[in-house]
């Protein structure tokens, strides 16, 4: 691994003899609401994620109340109690199962856009990678201050379409995916609107951001940071900005077409006018693909740097990791297809897009296979940031072998759009993703706010949570294997024991996130002071070398690097 | 048989336009489609059809029973606590199947528990008590070979029968294959038989008991499960090649049946295709399977495979030829068809009448 080791404590102790210049902190409108500092910007982002991820986390909660048991109970009382008694027993079905497709829709733009992009880059990313290349900011600390802000509106855009009306309800019912037709003619009425609008604000965010991280990677490394001594963190930054860049336009593209399908009658998606909904498939996973491995690069990069921490140990074969995750981003970008194998594809494209996708298997593999190897030989200690990590290699090998599987496009034919589709993502997502998050979080919360996490209360949070996700997902696979189709309030009694299971294992997994809570609040009121390198002699990236919390402004003389 | 040309143009045309296009369609062998009716809105509720009107109304039809089966107890539909796949009946079905429980799943499975088995022998034997000094290893150029080497290997055995079975899937049916047109609407399906002269019908959800009024027709048993069963079933012969046909008329939808391992899109403005054969008896259910707007659970397919003979005889109950039937086809069938034909879809009353 990098092995940026700090030469000297002298630069640090010297900022922190240098208290009243380092630590001049703005006054409390100032700092947060016009905050130019990477870490006061990285703190918002944590935060909004952690409120969008609350948000997000309910709607799935109600998801999950209603599939417990076959039929419809509480949806259409869900519409009544946000939108007032509908007119008639039949209007308030039609409303219920609204709700339905506005919930999921909700629930899958809240966790990708608003908890999960926003806590890896905006916020672990803002927080260290400026300190982990020994910078003092961030490149562009105004504009980095306007990706913030654009995501508040964003949000408040997406919440706020569920009050309008989008076609058959109130809110859009479309799907993450914003499928035209169903989201051009098929959704009439601003709900729709709003979300498109509120996803390019998000992508304008992201692009910034990205613009952001790029520019500071390779321009404000500290003298001795070279590219190759960059922990795994910063790579999986850089390789993650690089995508958003390229990807999120044809996002914007895409939506921007839909939105004068909707208004101004063009017809990029209406076959009527000679357009094809096949289009926006294509535009839509051209950023959609790369946007999952937006979503777990930076996730790899958390776990590398807290293997190495807890194996006492430099990563296992440093290049390789980089390189794999370069390799992964750039085939990210030829494998959209998969997404779409049932839309009547040419058989030879199908046969591409199968190898294409396999193809990401291998660099993968060397990822897992690599932090096995950085553990072998080392010193490990369980702490509740290397349990994270080690729940997200094995659970990230489960997504991943399902998703050999999916890649597979005649087989794909059986499970596309089932639960076995939910199932894989939300192993590499609910299960990968967000339990590098909290590895991220219980790793450097010491170092962010200067207190110590409960360890008792971080390992039982790890465990429930852990029993609870996986209660919840595995039987999943089940059901889709059944063949129930994904995106439904109700189904045939027979897929009715498997959704029992998998809803308590939501309330399994709900439990844990309070004991989460819990366990911030009390570092918050009670925690042990942190020291500078809590982690002990693994923890080598630059970040351990500060105080903790950080000063306010880092690394005015810049640290060299051997 | 006819040719796919006519009615590609009729869909084509009916998919283009909600108004008028569908009159210019009807120089083309196949009924008007009952898109233009269909258009109303998205929330315009699915008449359920009825049963008191009907038997008068299609004197053919009430003479056959093909199409009303029972399903099969363990085939063609979902199983409670199930673990694996449906039990596959067509031969491309019986490949995947093949491909996903001998190759796929001892791979899947091989290759979990072997990342498990490592972490935890790691786990054990390097955990701080037991090593307290770590090793400064950090290449190993041969073992890093190694695992990238092997899992290409593992790939390639898995693209080389995937690679077949793509193959095998796409194989287009010969041109003696009985032709099924299947519409997806919000949210019911039309089907049509073009080779046979059957004009599109209208497939609707049969809702339960307690959820309509009386004197309409609800869900028996023998219809099938709850969300599953289906007013008027496609109907499809054993051991005979099908040539499936999708397009959507307002939005997108998926025609899947899990039990033959086909699932095609509907789109509107396109017209995908796909084959399969079915070799057992017995009434298979599916649903639609890509969100479609608020009734999307509520659009089953649900597919009986009768017998060859079954087959003729329920065509020719429904109006239809068989491709032998030149002569008969020339005279008496044709005005059941006719009065079929204009119905829309929605108010599904003589189609259900063949119930």
């Amino acid at each position: 691994m990098s092995e940026a080791v700090a030469t000297a404590h002298s630069f640090d102790a010297a900022s922190a003899h240098d208290h009243s210049h380092a630590d001049e902190k703005p006054g409390f409108f100032a700092r947060w609401f016009m905050s130019t500092n990477h870490k006061d910007i990285g703190t918002l982002y944590l935060i909004f994620a952690i409120l969008a991820g609350i948000i997000g986390g309910a709607i799935s909660g109600v998801m999950r109340l209603e599939l417990a048991d076959p039929g419809i109970q509480y949806l259409p009382w869900l519409a009544e109690s946000l939108h007032g008694a509908a007119a008639n027993a039949q209007a308030a079905e039609v409303q219920g199962l609204h709700m339905w497709n506005v919930l999921i829709t909700a629930h899958g733009l809240i966790i990708v856009f608003f908890m999960v992009m926003p806590a890896m880059i905006g916020g672990f990313g803002n927080w260290f990678v400026p300190i982990m290349i020994g910078a003092p900011d961030m490149a562009f600390p105004r504009m980095n201050n306007v990706s913030f802000w654009l995501l508040v509106p964003a949000f408040l855009l997406l919440l706020g379409s569920g009050f309008v009306t989008g076609g058959s309800g109130p809110g859009a019912g479309t799907g993450w995916t914003v499928y035209a037709p169903l989201s051009t003619s098929g959704s009439v009425g601003p709900a729709v609107d709003m979300a498109i609008l509120s996803l390019h604000l998000a992508g304008a965010s992201s692009i910034l951001g990205a613009i952001n991280f790029i520019t500071t990677i390779f321009n404000m490394r500290a003298p001795g940071m070279t590219l190759h001594k960059m922990p795994l963190f910063v790579w999986s930054i850089l390789v993650t900005a690089f995508l958003l860049l390229l990807a999120l336009p044809v996002l914007a593209a895409a939506i921007t077409m839909l939105l004068t399908d909707r208004n101004f009658g063009t017809t990029f998606f209406d076959p009527a006018g000679g357009g094809d909904p096949v289009l926006y498939q294509h535009l839509f996973w051209f950023f959609g693909h790369p946007e999952v491995y937006i979503m777990i690069l930076p996730g790899f990069g958390i776990v590398s740097q807290i293997i190495a921490t807890f194996s006492k140990k430099p990563v296992f074969g440093y290049l390789g990791m980089a390189y794999a995750m370069v390799a992964i981003g750039v085939v990210g970008f030829v494998v959209w297809a998969h997404h779409m194998f049932t839309v009547g594809m040419d058989v030879n494209t199908k046969m591409y897009f199968t190898a294409a996708t396999m193809v990401i298997a291998v660099p993968t593999g060397i990822k897992i296979f690599s932090w096995i190897a950085t553990m072998w030989g080392g010193s490990l200690s369980f702490k509740t940031p290397m349990m994270w990590s080690l729940g997200f290699i094995f659970m990230f090998t489960v997504g991943g072998v399902t998703g050999v599987l999916l890649a597979n496009g005649g087989i794909d034919n059986y499970m596309h759009d089932t639960y076995y589709v939910v199932a894989h993502f939300h192993y590499v997502l609910s299960l990968g993703a967000v339990f590098s998050l909290f590895a991220g979080f219980t790793y450097w919360f010491p170092k962010m706010s200067g207190r110590h996490l409960s360890e008792a209360l971080g390992q039982m949070h790890f465990w429930v949570f852990f029993i609870g996700v996986n209660v919840l997902f595995f039987p999943q696979h089940f059901l889709g294997l059944q063949g129930m189709p994904r995106r439904i309030p109700d189904y045939p009694s027979n897929y009715a024991y498997w959704n029992e299971i998998s809803s308590y294992g939501y309330l399994i997994m709900a439990a844990g996130m309070v004991i989460f809570f819990v366990n911030v609040a009390y570092a918050f009121m009670a925690g042990r002071k942190a020291e500078d390198s809590p982690w002990g002699e693994g923890a080598t990236t630059l970040e351990w070398t500060l105080s903790s919390p950080p000063p306010y402004h880092q690394f005015e003389t810049l640290p060299k690097i051997n | 048989m006819i040719t796919l040309k006519p009615s590609l143009f009729a869909f084509a045309a009916a998919a283009l336009s909600v108004t008028a296009s569908a009159q210019t369609a009807a120089p083309a062998p196949v009924a008007p489609s009952p898109a233009v009716e269909q258009a109303a809105g998205p929330i315009a509720p699915v008449d359920l059809p009825t049963i008191s009107p009907s038997p008068a109304m299609d004197p053919v039809a009430s003479t056959t029973s093909i199409g009303t089966s029972a399903p099969l107890a363990e085939i063609g539909q979902p199983i409670n606590k199930r673990l694996g796949l449906q039990p596959q009946v067509t031969p491309t079905g019986q490949q995947a199947e093949w491909m996903h429980n001998a190759i796929l799943m001892p791979v899947m499975v091989g290759i979990s528990l072997l990342v498990l088995g490592l972490m935890v022998f790691v786990s054990a034997r390097f955990r701080r008590k037991a090593n307290p000094v770590a090793s400064k290893t950090t290449h190993n150029t041969i073992i890093e070979v190694v695992w990238t080497l092997l899992p290409v290997l593992i790939l390639v055995v898995i693209a080389v029968p995937s690679i077949s079975l793509l193959a095998a899937q796409f194989t287009p049916a010969p041109k003696d294959a009985v032709t099924l047109k299947a519409i997806g609407y919000q949210w019911n399906w039309g089907y049509e038989y073009p080779d046979h002269g059957i004009s599109e019908f209208t497939s609707n959800m049969l809702p339960e008991q307690a959820s309509v009024a009386s004197g309409t027709r609800f869900r028996n048993d023998a219809d099938g499960p709850r969300l599953l069963a289906v007013d008027n079933r496609v109907v499809l012969p054993v051991n005979t090649p099908i040539r499936l046909l999708t397009t959507g008329s307002d939005v997108i939808h998926a025609w899947a049946i899990p039990a033959f391992w086909i699932k095609m899109d509907a789109i509107p403005g396109r017209i995908n295709e796909t084959s399969f054969t079915v070799e057992k008896t017995g009434v298979y259910y599916g649903q639609c399977s890509e969100l479609c707007g608020i009734k999307h659970s509520a659009m089953p397919i649900a597919v009986e495979v009768v017998s060859k003979e079954d087959f003729a005889k329920w065509v020719r109950a429904k109006g239809g030829k068989m491709p032998g039937d030149a002569d008969a086809a020339a005279t008496a069938p044709v005005t059941p068809a006719v009065t079929v034909a204009p119905i829309p879809a929605t108010s599904a009353a003589p189609v259900a009448a063949t119930k």
